[in-house]
């Protein structure tokens, strides 16, 4: 067996594992208490069994096309085995029941993903954003016609549509903020490192410590500055500025950003061939004239591709900044935990991994772009 | 006119250029050639200031490089290096076009100026404007370096070993090209390289170019038979110097006009060599000598061997 072909067997093994050892779903008394196991559907116990089975057999051939193809359906119906499930058991209880999903589905979703995502790897770009846009609207589609209404967690989000997409919105703001400023103030910071020969300097350095300063402690610690700013400058405070809230939020997570993107951004400028910057600068062309003519062009792949971790780090780390009020959908994860709603915590923490996934597939397709010659 | 007036430059304690002073006529085709570490390099980057000097002058035309804005001084020189240094992002014709787009030219004269360098510069197979540099072999890339250096119709170009990394076939087509475009445009050209059978080949005059200093300044044939000191005779090639004259001189100036010879005709505009390799090749020891579209002569080999004056 390839090295290539392991993540393929290993993953539908640990779906396969999940649908026997998990329950599949659970059947509660209200949204709160944790009720009964249910044991897998057997639909997706022998599409489970199928995918292995096809796992086993592409793996020695080699198909790719096969493999995410089964894995595709797999994301696409578990949901909706599951809702059909839910729609049964419902049947026989309480109007208050709900029915959680169990770590059984979980896994297998969550290995059927991942699957996806790796033998997608292999296909053109196009094909890649195809295959998840496919799938986003099969799931959407099936949704908004309410097929998984029958689900806990699609309860939730009914019962909490409005501040759901506030939230979506305030953490897209949150990263998109960040990102801006980040490119804003660290392509100067790499392009001055750089040319001052300056990368393993002091301000790299700062940078790099303050990478292992944990996140939670950061946002912590800046409450007490930025209400002191607030109080000090109160035209600040008037634009909303102040201990917590989103300026706090914003700064620490562009602090978090910055060494990324200034490493990157020294990459790239580093990618540009010394002969064609020596003869840029022989043939007249002043400093800017080689920034914008010879040097960003050239080193814009490399830029782009570090924009893109920082951006899903991001979308990661902005989850914390609700903990001192800035919102977004972290906002869901705390709340839940705190009052012991699973559903709650899973609706905040697929949006955050979805959310990330999107930016990601958005960041590749803009690389795979940039790559491509005019 | 470039003068080169007590210039002086070090880099820490190491003295590259010592008090060096030079003039390089209008139309010349000037060489300056030694060995590495010579400061030829260097000397050449301070006329378009690449290289900032840190005693004396340099001048064009008179006129102090130092007090011109450097951009715009650039822009007025051509500039052609050993790594080409082409954009890898833009095409060959873009490539070509640089100086002309930074000097603002119209996209008409621009585009006729490149499709005139391309044929000059024998870049002449179909498309090849539209490709990027890395699809083309190293003397095609050079020859494009070159034809970005000569874009602008630049007054005086700087060349600092352009054909040092290509292979001998490549680079004496290459040679014979520069050399035939500098006849035809006059144009000032100042070349660096290590390579002495180079310099006597293209240079009018060649300066020998030894610790920061002018070892010695002249024609290839003055350098090869008055050597100043020993050092230079040691750098022309000591023994081996009688070969690299017989490379610099034409057939037409050492033939006996009007006498006869059998066998194949050489070229009036031939060098001494190609005779002499002629002559072993037909196993003769004289040949006749067509020039000027008829037989005007012949050569003989003892005239190649007595051929000092």
């Amino acid at each position: 067996m390839t090295p290539r072909a392991l993540p393929v067997v290993l993953l539908a093994c640990i779906g396969f594992v999940a649908a026997l050892a998990f329950p599949f779903l659970y059947v509660t008394p209200n949204r709160l208490l944790s009720g009964e196991p249910h044991s897998p559907h057997v639909v997706a116990l022998a599409l489970t069994c199928v995918l292995l089975a096809a796992a086993g057999v592409t793996s020695v051939r080699g198909s790719r096309v096969a493999v995410a193809l089964l894995a595709w359906a797999l994301i696409a119906g578990l949901p909706l085995l599951a809702s059909i499930d839910a729609r049964t058991l419902l049947l026989a209880a309480a109007p208050s029941a709900r029915v959680p999903l169990g770590a059984g589905f979980w896994l297998m979703w969550l290995s059927a993903s991942l699957l996806l995502l790796d033998r997608l790897r292999a296909i053109r770009m196009a094909g890649r954003v195809v295959a998840w846009i496919a799938l986003l609207v099969a799931i959407v589609v099936m949704g908004s016609a309410g097929a998984f209404d029958t689900l806990a967690l699609v309860r939730e989000f009914h019962a909490q549509r409005g501040p759901f997409m506030d939230a979506l919105l305030t953490h897209l703001t949150l990263a998109a903020t960040t990102l801006v400023l980040a490119l804003v103030i660290g392509a100067p910071l790499g392009w001055w490192a750089w040319r001052t020969r300056r990368t393993d300097g002091a301000v790299v350095g700062m940078l790099a410590f303050l990478q292992t300063v944990p996140s939670l402690a950061l946002f912590a610690l800046l409450i007490g500055p930025f209400a002191w700013l607030a109080r000090a400058w109160p035209a600040l405070g008037a634009l909303g500025f102040g201990g917590t809230g989103a300026a706090p939020a914003v700064f620490a997570l562009v602090l978090y950003a910055l060494l990324p993107v200034v490493r990157y951004t020294i990459a790239g400028l580093g990618a540009v061939p010394a002969d064609a910057r020596e003869a840029a600068r022989g043939l007249g062309m002043t400093r800017l004239q080689l920034l914008s003519r010879v040097q960003l062009p050239l080193g814009w792949p490399v830029l782009l591709a570090g924009l893109r971790i920082v951006a899903v780090q991001t979308i990661g780390l902005a989850a914390v900044a609700t903990l001192i009020g800035a919102g977004g959908l972290g906002r869901f994860v705390f709340l839940g935990i705190g009052q012991g709603a699973n559903d709650m915590v899973m609706l905040g923490t697929l949006a955050i991994i979805a959310l990330a996934l999107a930016v990601d597939l958005l960041f590749q397709a803009m690389l795979a772009f940039t790559e491509r010659r005019p | 006119m470039i003068e080169f007036e007590h210039v002086s430059k070090r880099f820490g304690e190491h003295v590259v250029i010592d008090d060096l002073s030079l003039r390089v006529d209008d139309g010349e085709f000037f060489v300056l050639v030694g060995p590495s570490g010579s400061g030829k390099s260097t000397l050449l980057r301070t006329v378009n200031r690449l290289v900032p000097i840190d005693a004396g002058s340099v001048r064009i035309d008179g006129v102090d490089v130092a007090t011109q804005a450097v951009e715009p001084l650039r822009r007025g020189i051509g500039y052609a290096i050993q790594s080409v240094g082409l954009f890898p992002h833009r095409t060959v014709g873009e490539n070509i076009a640089t100086v002309p787009r930074l000097l603002g030219w119209s996209d008409g004269d621009t585009r006729a100026r490149v499709a005139e360098l391309l044929v000059l510069l024998k870049l002449d197979e179909p498309g090849i404007a539209d490709r990027y540099p890395d699809t083309l072999s190293g003397g095609q890339q050079q020859r494009v370096g070159v034809a970005r250096a000569l874009a602008a119709r630049p007054r005086i170009v700087l060349m600092d070993e352009p054909f040092g990394a290509l292979d001998p076939v490549t680079r004496e087509s290459l040679q014979a090209s520069l050399k035939a475009i500098q006849r035809d445009t006059a144009t000032t050209i100042l070349f660096v390289t290590h390579d002495m059978d180079e310099a006597f080949g293209l240079g009018h005059r060649v300066a020998l170019m030894l610790d920061g200093k002018v070892a010695q300044v002249g024609t290839p044939l003055e350098l090869i038979r008055h050597p100043v000191n020993e050092r230079v005779r040691e750098f022309v090639g000591g023994s081996r110097a009688r070969l690299r004259e017989l490379a610099v001189r034409q057939v037409r100036d050492s033939m006996r006009k009007g006498e006869v010879a059998d066998g194949d005709a050489i070229d009036g505009g031939a060098s001494l060599q190609d005779a002499l390799g002629a002559m072993l090749t037909q196993g003769r020891d004289r040949l006749p000598v067509f020039d000027d579209g008829q037989l005007a002569g012949a050569i003989l080999l003892a005239d190649l061997v007595a051929s000092r004056e």
